[in-house]
């Protein structure tokens, strides 16, 4: 399943880079997230697949079953996947905000910091 | 009723002066056993992990500069105090003139390296503003940049030679060096060092900032851009004269550049009519002999040098402060429209007599021994004597013409000024000058107290034992002859002044402007930068993100092909549900990339997020799929109502240039990903949580014992992340809205 995942994850990485490139503001939204959830992958395939075993403890033992998954890598990714949802939630909301402020999704339209020189 | 506009500076205008003199005094009791060849350090640890000591030493060469600041530093501070005593920015130039002071006094007396960088930076600054004074005027802030951007860089080229030496020597104390000649980047080191020191002492090419400069109030001319300041680059030679001096290299740099400095500047002192500018071109003159002194091997070169300094620091300042007198007093510094001013400003003629003696190098004066010992020194010198002897010959005769320009010129003949009754300013402002040219006087006819110092600062440059004698009378030899030459040409020169500027002005023309170079250089650097911000940062988000990809896929690879990982064995031998749970996310995505419905790419988004969550379902990340999931529920609902909201993306043509960076940096991913499944992992940690897990947080789940026990704080953070994120993502929303009353 590693080299799947890692293929898998690669199209995700791709598929999001492309259309965070389309210069559209509803794509990029789009993109950010197949990137966020691709992130969240490399992450768990580094930390290697391990099919039904959980990282519980059994009643009367004190460590998991031998063979049990990484836990580590887990956390991480709890952790990375409220993250990212936090900042998903905020680009969500400035991608709203701008696009109402500035009449425009295109953008490299969107030039208020950086007008261009000849206009 | 008093007029608001009338300003007279309170006595406290005199503190500086009279700090200044008590500094004077102090250094004056080291004078009796640095003569004796003792020598004072004082050592303050200051960056001691870098081994970097504020260090100071009272040497010869040390002691007779810090005489010569606070010296020169007292009369001109008196002089200012006078000259500006009706401006209210008198205030201002003082403070900057002390602190300059303090600063060149750090200078010269610094032992260690990096303590002398930051004093010669001080200086740096400080004259940028004390040049930049007049900053109403154009011509004033231009030339203070001009002089900034010069010796700023020669500032940093100097650091670099420095901090090169230091790392050489293995020690940043420059008196415990040694001989760094052998060293292997000696070429380099040098390289630095000399713009640091060519930079700053105004040598050939980099000399037009000099006479810019002059747009600095006339004290501060006097001071800094004559006799303290430009002689920094002439220290630093003399300084590092044992570290590095003596080589073939470093005695035909210093003489070429110092000789191309003394002739181009002598013929330019005299096209000047403004006798400011004039003496600051002969300034100039004076900072390529002493150059040219110091790269010259014999003592006689040095000890020539030296003296020069001194002999130089005397006149120069008593002449510029003269001009400063004819300024105030008959209205002008333009040499054409001032003469015959003996009877109505006698004391300015007498100090102006005196000093331009000096300048001239006429017997009994100082001038007279400095000229004859760079004579003798550039005679006695090796390789390049003839040539230097020549070079000094031309300049010395130049100046004598100058001199007279200064000292005759503006006195003799039928009286002549703008101001209807000129007359000598008060006495606070010719007493400094007078005893300049007094004090030039008596060292030429008692030069015994002078010679033991020079004897000690030769040696102290040289290293070793030996010095030349400083004396009125060394007997009938060459350096005499040369001087009677001398002596004939000047008159010559003086004789037909006018036919010599009248074909100087006509040169000019022929002659490249070095403010033009300069502007153009700018100018290229300045639209080189334009160019680059506009190509790199061109406004447009796209290709900040397109760098950003680019960046990163780049970065990926060179990780794949530096790193140590095998890609693995390619394993596809899964179940098959599995393998239609990656077709579903694969689908997803790719409908994703190619529909133009919003509604259908969100929930083709939802797809796979959920699809994800199952994949962590069946490789046993339970908390994890139950997080997915419900985030991706949130998302699929925030994006759905966003895109209510939003226009239509519509799909647009293929990009294949960004299909390819977006390919690039997949691949990369997916690649790396192998790379790392096929190197070790280390699973300490992972032990440590299972084991530690229930023994010691009593927590059964080993993820949520993570999060919540042992990365409680880093939860906490996440939490508070959340928080933020959604308190600003509803400011984004409701900002802009109005509130209804």
């Amino acid at each position: 399943m590693e080299t799947v995942l890692a293929m898998l994850t690669g199209l995700l990485v791709a598929a999001g880079a492309y259309l965070m490139l389309s210069g559209n503001l509803v794509r990029y939204i789009l993109g950010l997230a197949l990137l966020s959830n691709a992130a969240n992958l490399v992450i768990f395939g580094a930390g290697r697949l391990t099919k039904a075993n959980p990282p519980l403890i059994p009643e009367g033992m004190k460590e998991p079953l031998e063979g049990a998954a990484n836990a580590l890598p887990q956390a991480l990714i709890l952790t990375a996947i409220v993250i990212g949802f936090g900042l998903f939630c905020f680009a969500l909301a400035l991608a709203y905000r701008a696009y109402y402020a500035l009449g425009t999704a295109r953008m490299d339209s969107m030039r208020i910091a950086e007008p261009r020189e000849d206009s | 009723m008093t007029d608001p506009t009338s300003y007279k500076a309170g006595l406290w205008r005199f503190v500086p002066a009279t700090v200044q003199a008590i500094l004077f005094g102090f250094f004056c009791t080291y004078l009796a056993p640095v003569s004796g060849g003792q020598i004072f350090d004082y050592v303050y640890p200051w960056v001691p992990a870098l081994g970097i000591e504020a260090a100071f030493r009272v040497d010869a060469l040390s002691l007779l500069f810090a005489l010569l600041i606070t010296g020169i530093g007292a009369i001109c501070f008196l002089y200012a105090a006078s000259y500006f005593e009706a401006d209210r920015r008198l205030k201002r130039l003082l403070t900057l003139m002390s602190l300059f002071a303090a600063a060149m006094l750090g200078l010269v007396l610094a032992d260690d390296a990096i303590t002398l960088f930051v004093a010669w930076e001080m200086t740096t600054l400080t004259s940028f503003l004390l040049v930049g004074f007049d900053h109403q005027k154009e011509r004033a802030r231009y030339s203070a940049q001009q002089a900034l951007l010069i010796t700023g860089i020669g500032g940093l080229a100097l650091m670099a030679g420095l901090i090169l030496m230091g790392e050489a020597a293995g020690t940043y104390r420059i008196s415990e060096m040694g001989d760094l000649t052998n060293a292997p980047m000696y070429l380099v080191i040098l390289l630095f060092i000399f713009i640091g020191a060519f930079t700053k002492s105004a040598q050939f090419p980099f000399h037009f900032w000099l006479p810019g400069a002059m747009a600095a109030p006339t004290p501060v001319s006097a001071y800094l851009h004559s006799a303290t300041m430009v002689k920094a680059g002439v220290y630093l030679i003399a300084r590092l004269s044992p570290q590095l001096g003596g080589t073939d290299i470093w005695i035909w740099t210093l003489t070429l550049v110092g000789a191309a400095t003394m002739v181009v500047a002598s013929f330019w002192a005299l096209r000047q009519t403004d006798l400011k500018l004039m003496l600051a071109w002969t300034t100039l003159m004076g900072l390529g002999a002493l150059m040219m002194g110091l790269g010259g091997g014999s003592y006689y070169a040095v000890g020539g040098a030296l003296t020069f300094i001194v002999v130089h620091a005397f006149y120069k300042a008593a002449l510029f402060l003269t001009v400063g007198l004819l300024d105030k007093g008959a209205g002008t510094r333009e040499a054409d429209q001032l003469s015959g001013l003996r009877r109505a400003m006698p004391r300015a003629f007498i100090i102006a007599m005196l000093a331009g003696a000096s300048m001239a190098g006429l017997p009994p004066f100082v001038g007279f021994i400095g000229k004859e010992l760079i004579y003798e020194g550039a005679l006695q010198s090796p390789v390049q004597g003839i040539f230097a002897a020549t070079a000094s010959l031309i300049a010395s005769a130049l100046m004598i013409a100058a001199a007279g320009m200064v000292a005759i010129g503006p006195f003799f003949g039928e009286q002549k000024s703008p101001k209807e009754a000129p007359k000598d300013p008060s006495p606070l402002m010719w007493v400094g000058p007078g005893l300049l040219a007094v004090g030039g006087l008596l060292l030429g006819l008692f030069p015994q107290g002078l010679d033991a110092l020079i004897t000690q600062m030769t040696q102290t440059v040289r290293g070793e034992y030996g010095a030349p004698e400083v004396k009125l009378w060394h007997g009938v030899n060459t350096a005499l002859f040369l001087s009677l030459l001398t002596f004939a040409l000047g008159a010559l020169f003086y004789r037909y002044l006018r036919a010599i500027q009248g074909s100087l002005i006509i040169e000019e023309r022929r002659v490249p402007d070095s403010d033009r170079v300069y502007d153009i250089l700018l100018n290229a650097m300045k639209n080189t930068a334009a160019w680059t911000a506009r190509t790199v940062q061109d406004g447009r988000m796209m290709s900040y993100l397109r760098v950003t990809f680019i960046t990163l896929g780049l970065m990926v690879w060179a990780a794949i092909f530096a790193g140590e990982g095998q890609v693995a064995t390619l394993e596809l031998d899964i179940p098959l549900f599995h393998w239609v749970i990656v077709a579903i996310t694969a689908a997803c995505t790719i409908t994703i990339l190619f529909t133009g419905s919003r509604l259908i790419a969100i929930a083709a988004l939802g797809g796979v997020g959920a699809a994800i969550a199952v994949i962590f379902v069946l490789y046993s990340a339970i908390d994890v799929a139950m997080t997915q999931l419900l985030v991706e529920i949130l998302i699929v609902a925030f994006v759905a109502i966003a895109f209510i909201k939003l226009p239509r993306a519509g799909t647009g043509a293929l990009r294949i240039g960004d299909a390819i960076v977006a390919s690039v940096l997949g691949l990369g991913v997916t690649f790396g990903m192998l790379a790392v499944q096929g190197a070790d992992i280390a699973l300490d940690v992972t032990e440590f949580f299972e084991q530690a897990s229930y023994p010691e947080a009593a927590g059964r789940n080993v993820v949520n014992v993570i999060l919540v026990d042992f990365r409680a704080l880093d939860t906490l953070g996440e939490v508070a992340v959340v928080v933020i994120a959604g308190i600003a993502a509803l400011a984004a929303l409701r900002a802009g809205k109005r509130i209804k009353e």
